[in-house]
C-alpha cells in the first residue's frame, strides 16, 4: 500500500491558499495548515476594535479555510522574529513598507522547519505567477524556493505547470497532470476552480491580508520610527497604529484620538501606559499622548482634543490630563478646523 | 482545571496561547481561558472544532469571555 504523503499548507485565509490545499487533498495527500501571525495581519483583532465593524459577522478566515477543508490549522506567533524581516529586508520594500519577498521567504522557511520537525514531506503555497507585483513573479519563485531552504520540496499547485517539476511531482507523490498553470492578475481561473469545489463564501480582502501594504499605515510606521530615532517596535506600537486619528503637532509627541466608541474602549486598555486626555465639560474621544509633553504642550494637546469633542464650537472646554495617576485640568478654547495643520496629520 | 489568562490579548493571540497550552496537556484535561476580546467566542470554538477539542462551556461575565475546553485525543 502506498504511503500517504504529508504536506503543510501556508493558509492565509484567502482564496488561493484555500484552493492550493484543496487541490492536494483531492490527490489524497494528508494536508495540515500553518498560519503565521506577524502582528500586521489584517485578520483578527482589527475587527474587534472598531464598533462599526461589528455589524459584519466576525470570523478568522484562516480558521474558516481550515474548517472548510477539514484540516488542522497551526497558528504560529512570529511577532519577534518578524521584526528583522521588516526592519532589514534583503530584497527591499514594495510600494509601501511591505517586504513581501523577504516575508514569503521567511514564512516558507518557517514552514520548512515545522515540516521537518513534524515529519511532513513537502510544503504548498497558493502562489500564482504574476499575481503580486513583488513576491509572485516568475523570477522570484526560484528565489523563494532557494532562500527559504525548501528547494524542490516547495510546490505551488495553482501555477505548477508554469514551473519546473518539484520533488513531490518527480516522486509521484502528486500527479502533475492534475495541477494548474494559472498566471497573471486575473482571478477568473481561481473563481472557476472555487465554483468547481463548491466554495462560495471565501474571503476577498480588498487590500490584501497585511497592513504593511497599506499606504496610510506605512506612513504611520515611518513616522513612529522617525520620532524615536530608531527602527524598532513592540506589539503595542503596531496595534496602536491601526487605531484612531494620529496627530503630531510637535516632533516630540503625537496624539492618538479615538474615532468612535469601539476605539475609545480599545484605547482605555492603554490608560496606564500613556498620558491620557479626556474632555470633561463636553462628550469627547479618549486620547492618548505618545511622547513627552510639558504644560505648554499639554495645553496645545487639550485644544486639539477639544476640537474633536462635542464642544468644538464652545468658547471653553474643560480637559482632564492624566499622567501616572495624577490629574491636571486645562480650560481651553478648541482649535478651529483650519488651525489643525495638515502637516500634523500622520 | 488549568487556567489561562488571555485578557487584553487580541485575536489570534488568545487562540495561539490556547493552542500552545493544549500542546502540553493530555486528552481529557480541561483548560479555562479568560479573554477580553469578544472575537474569541468565534475563533476558539472554530480552532477547537478543527483540531478535535471540545468547548464544554462559554460565557460572558462582566465584559470577560470565559471558555472551558476539554482536550481531545492527541
Amino acid at each position: 500500500m502506498a504511503i500517504q504523503r504529508k504536506a503543510v499548507a501556508l493558509i492565509s485565509g484567502g482564496l488561493d491558499s484555500l484552493l492550493a490545499a484543496k487541490v492536494m487533498l483531492e490527490q489524497g495527500v494528508h494536508v495540515e495548515g500553518i498560519n503565521f501571525y506577524t502582528g500586521f495581519c489584517v485578520e483578527g483583532h482589527t475587527h474587534a476594535i472598531r464598533k462599526k465593524d461589528k455589524v459584519k459577522p466576525k470570523r478568522n478566515n484562516a480558521l474558516w479555510s481550515a474548517e472548510t477543508l477539514g484540516i488542522k490549522l497551526h497558528i504560529i506567533d512570529i511577532i519577534e522574529e518578524y521584526k528583522d524581516v521588516l526592519i532589514n529586508p534583503k530584497h527591499g520594500y514594495g510600494a509601501n513598507m511591505n517586504p513581501c519577498l523577504d516575508c514569503k521567504i521567511f514564512m516558507v522557511g518557517k514552514a520548512k522547519e515545522w515540516a521537518d520537525e513534524n515529519g511532513f514531506d513537502f510544503i504548498i503555497t497558493g502562489e500564482v505567477i504574476g499575481q503580486r507585483p513583488m513576491s509572485q513573479r516568475k523570477e522570484t519563485m526560484p528565489v523563494i524556493s532557494a532562500e527559504s531552504g525548501a528547494e524542490d520540496r516547495l510546490l505551488r499547485p495553482l501555477c505548477a505547470l508554469n514551473l519546473p517539476e518539484t520533488l513531490p511531482e518527480r516522486e509521484g507523490w502528486v500527479n502533475r497532470d492534475e495541477l494548474y498553470g494559472f498566471s497573471g492578475r486575473t482571478r477568473k481561473p481561481q473563481m472557476a476552480l472555487a465554483e468547481k469545489f463548491g466554495f462560495d463564501d471565501y474571503a476577498q480582502p480588498a487590500g490584501g491580508c497585511c497592513f504593511l501594504t497599506d499606504k496610510s499605515y506605512s506612513v504611520k510606521l515611518t513616522d513612529l520610527w522617525a520620532s524615536r530615532g530608531k527602527r524598532d517596535y513592540e506589539i503595542d506600537d503596531i496595534m496602536l497604529l491601526k487605531v484612531g486619528r494620529h496627530i503630531r503637532p510637535k516632533p516630540h509627541f503625537k496624539l492618538i484620538v479615538a474615532r468612535e466608541e469601539g476605539e475609545n474602549n480599545f484605547l482605555q486598555g492603554y490608560r496606564k501606559q500613556f498620558i491620557t486626555l479626556r474632555t470633561m465639560s463636553h462628550k469627547g474621544p479618549l486620547t492618548l499622548l505618545d511622547g513627552t509633553a510639558n504644560d505648554e504642550d499639554l495645553e496645545l494637546a487639550s485644544k486639539i482634543v477639544a476640537r474633536f469633542s462635542q464642544g468644538r464650537d464652545a468658547d471653553v472646554v474643560d480637559v482632564e490630563v492624566t499622567e501616572n495617576g495624577v490629574n491636571k485640568s486645562f480650560s481651553v478654547q478648541p482649535l478651529k478646523s483650519d488651525e489643525i495643520q495638515e502637516a500634523w496629520r500622520v | 482545571m488549568i487556567e489561562l489568562d488571555a485578557r487584553r490579548l487580541m485575536c489570534p493571540m488568545p487562540v495561539i496561547k490556547t493552542q500552545d497550552i493544549i500542546k502540553t496537556l493530555a486528552s481529557g484535561d480541561n483548560v479555562r481561558v479568560t479573554c477580553t476580546d469578544p472575537g474569541v467566542m468565534q475563533d476558539i470554538p472554530a480552532w477547537c472544532r478543527i483540531n478535535g477539542h471540545t468547548v464544554v462551556s462559554s460565557e460572558e461575565i462582566d465584559h470577560e469571555f470565559i471558555l472551558t475546553i476539554e482536550v481531545g485525543p492527541n
